[in-house]
């Protein structure tokens, strides 16, 4: 949470992408306390490992001496807070009204869960595959624009 | 208070094992340097650090004190917190690897479901180590250096990656126990089964450790080493110990995955079994030797010196040995499963990192844009086809019935000639790109 | 045992943090930061409710997400750096080859 905030207040966007990598071990953590190791695994692998080393690759090829020294925030800063605030709270207040209100019950107990690799792995080749499948096409789409993004010459 | 000790006791199993690793690596390292220069002097017919130490054993210890005595240089215009981070971070991302695997049958810090893709993922985030040192560092070459490595890194990660994922079909499980478990049951090691993914990851893992022949990053011809230029003293230590300790890993995930682990070659046959021996007799050789050349040392402190490792190695060699010969049963014949099991596995790593120097010390060094073609477009795609023919193998052997040593054989040979394919297909291509150079 | 709640508010911080961040920071980069916050929130929260109910469809889901997320931010780079190469800024303020 702490590392979230300082992600999007930093001036120098080195230090932004660093707490972004924290925020993300951060949340793969989570993932561990609810017993979803691969998912912590692939959160790992996949996003602190691979998207977050895009972005440093990015950032520092692109020229930063001249972004250190601008204005960072929007001439509507003010707004945009007040605004991101008041949906913040109405959320908040949406889950703790219904809080008592849902169905929650407890948490199965962690000892009956399979391994969450095969769990996940089933679902996912079992009913989601689909899905699956369109993601993988998805990524393929992504690589080739991204790919046709970056050439100097198309 | 209460709950620290309860917490000691509970895990003091692992808690050992991790103080023991955390404490012996950066030596094991510091030898492995020195095994290096030894193997290095050896294929250049020359004899390597002789000076320090009896034939140059207590060389690592010399340049630990050298590293840390020596003035720690901070660029001016460094970050300086990014600065001071980046070994921090490559060093931490080595030793976290090593946690999931198991040394021998008790020597293991953490037994996750998904030990394996721990150590990858882990291995992910030692990438960040050497592009925030580069970046920190200030300096064009740095920074270009960095960017090349972390380039190299994560095309190879994705080869190293399927390569395990063609392994892992025939284990059928992540965690590094029980693949050795599954590798005993099979009577076989991995490595004959999948001979590619084999020789797919030992490229890889090159690649992964930024070893030579792909050492560009790195190379003190070409970028005056790379991302470490502007490091001094310890932290250049930090780095070149994470180096070093991701060589241990790479190593052991290879022992873990394809070389059988802890087993003894030709574990279940007993008509083997004058193999469990062979800890002891090997040891008894290398304390003989240590005995034989005492003598002959120019200086009396070397003899003792040298005596005296003698005597450490045939102290090893009789705890291996006891076991053995000790009534069954006792307690000093049940030390036997750990014990071997541990010395097998250290002797795999170390003929893999011995194999990794040797292929140092005979090729030339890759051309960066030589190297990201090996990776992506050779090892990634004979890769995938090497997950489909492992794949298709085990579908023959359990759905058709037939036997281990027909459709392994037969899968290998079609994804060998898939290669051979790739290869052509390679090597015409760069025949195109030279011609093109010539007339420009 | 942590209740499942607590977990459903830290989403929402996480979710707002990126909320302000889109909104408020002029860098694009930053900006495309923020995004990765939110759907990092938006996957807590499906992991936590995945962990409630003991199935692994909130697990699955989670996935298709952070491969979407790596999907888009590829893009979203590609496209800044071809920007970049155009017009030498990384503000937001300043991409307004699209204004009349």
């Amino acid at each position: 949470m702490i590392s979230a905030v300082l992600v999007v207040t930093r001036r120098n966007i080195v230090q932004s992408a660093i707490f972004l990598i924290t925020a993300l071990l951060a949340t793969a953590g989570i993932f561990l306390q609810l017993h979803a190791e691969f998912l912590f695994i692939v959160q790992v692998i996949l996003y602190a490992g691979g998207i977050m080393v895009l972005f440093v690759f990015v950032i520092m090829l692109i020229n930063l001496d001249v972004s250190l020294h601008q204005v960072q925030f929007n001439r509507q800063w003010w707004l945009g807070l007040v605004l991101a605030l008041a949906l913040g709270a109405q959320l908040t207040v949406a889950i703790a009204v219904g809080r008592s209100g849902l169905p929650l019950g407890e948490p199965v107990p962690a000892t009956m869960l399979e391994p969450s690799t095969e769990l996940v792995g089933k679902v996912l080749f079992g009913e989601y595959m689909l899905p699956f499948e369109i993601a993988s096409i998805l990524l393929l789409v992504a690589m080739i624009g991204a790919v046709v993004m970056a050439k100097k010459k198309v | 208070m209460h709950l620290l000790l309860h917490f000691v006791i509970s895990y003091w199993v692992p808690l050992v094992c991790a103080v023991v690793i955390v404490a012996v690596l950066p030596l094991v390292a510091g030898y492995i340097v020195l095994m290096e220069r030894k193997v290095m002097a050896d294929m250049q017919a020359r004899l390597g650090p002789m000076r320090v130490g009896p034939h140059g054993l207590l060389q690592p210890i010399a340049d630990a004190v050298k590293l840390l005595l020596k003035e720690d240089i901070i660029p001016d215009e460094a970050d300086k917190a990014i600065f001071w981070v980046a070994p921090l971070v490559s060093v931490t991302a080595g030793m976290l690897a090593m946690s999931p695997l198991a040394i021998g049958p008790w020597f293991q810090i953490a037994d996750l479901n998904i030990g394996l893709l721990f150590i990858v993922g882990i291995s992910a985030l030692g990438i960040f180590g050497i592009v925030l040192g580069g970046w920190s560092s200030n300096s064009h070459y740095s920074l270009l250096g960095a960017l090349r490595s972390a380039a190299q890194l994560v095309s190879y990660e994705t080869a190293a990656g399927m390569a395990i994922v063609g392994a892992l079909l025939l284990a059928g499980t992540l965690s590094t126990r029980e693949i050795i478990g599954a590798q005993n049951d099979y009577g076989v090691w991995f490595v004959f089964a999948a001979p590619v993914g084999f020789f797919i990851y030992v490229v890889a893992s090159i690649a992964e450790t930024n070893r030579a022949p792909f050492d560009l990053p790195e190379a003190e011809s070409e970028l005056v080493a790379g991302y470490m230029t502007e490091y001094s003293g310890f932290r250049w230590a930090l780095y070149f110990l994470a180096e070093y300790t991701n060589m241990v890993v790479v190593a052991s995930i290879a022992t873990t995955l394809f070389l059988g682990g802890w087993l003894r070659p030709f574990a279940g046959t007993r008509a083997f079994d004058f193999l469990n021996y062979l800890p002891s007799a090997l040891l008894l050789g290398v304390a003989g030797y240590c005995f034989y050349r005492a003598p002959k040392q120019p200086v009396k402190i070397q003899q003792m010196v040298l005596a005296a490792v003698g005597a450490l190695i045939l102290l090893v060699a009789i705890i291996l040995g006891a076991p053995l010969v000790a009534p069954a049963g006792s307690m000093i014949a049940n030390l036997k499963a750990g014990l071997h099991g541990a010395f097998w596995f250290l002797l795999k790593v170390g003929l893999y990192i011995y194999l990794f120097m040797w292929l140092r010390f005979t090729f030339p060094r890759y051309r960066f844009d030589q190297l990201m073609r090996l990776g992506w477009q050779f090892l990634i795609p004979l890769s995938i086809v090497n997950v489909m023919g492992i794949g298709l193998a085990l579908v023959l052997h359990r759905q058709f019935g037939w036997s281990h040593w027909t459709a392994f054989p037969l899968t290998t040979i079609l994804t060998l000639g898939v290669a051979g394919l790739l290869g052509a297909a390679g090597e015409k291509q760069e025949k195109a790109h030279a011609v093109v150079g010539e007339e420009v | 045992m942590i209740p499942t709640s607590h977990y459903l508010f830290l989403s929402l911080g996480l979710f707002t943090v990126g909320v302000i961040g889109v909104v408020t920071r002029r860098n694009v980069i930053i900006i495309l930061m923020s995004i990765e916050l939110m759907l990092n929130a938006v996957n807590i929260n499906l992991v936590a409710f995945s962990r409630l109910v003991g199935s692994a469809e909130g697990h699955a889901f989670a996935i298709f997400i952070i491969t979407d997320a790596a999907a888009e931010a590829a893009v979203g780079l590609g496209i800044i750096i071809a920007f970049f190469r155009n017009r030498e800024t990384l503000l937001g303020d300043e991409m307004d080859l699209l204004k009349w």
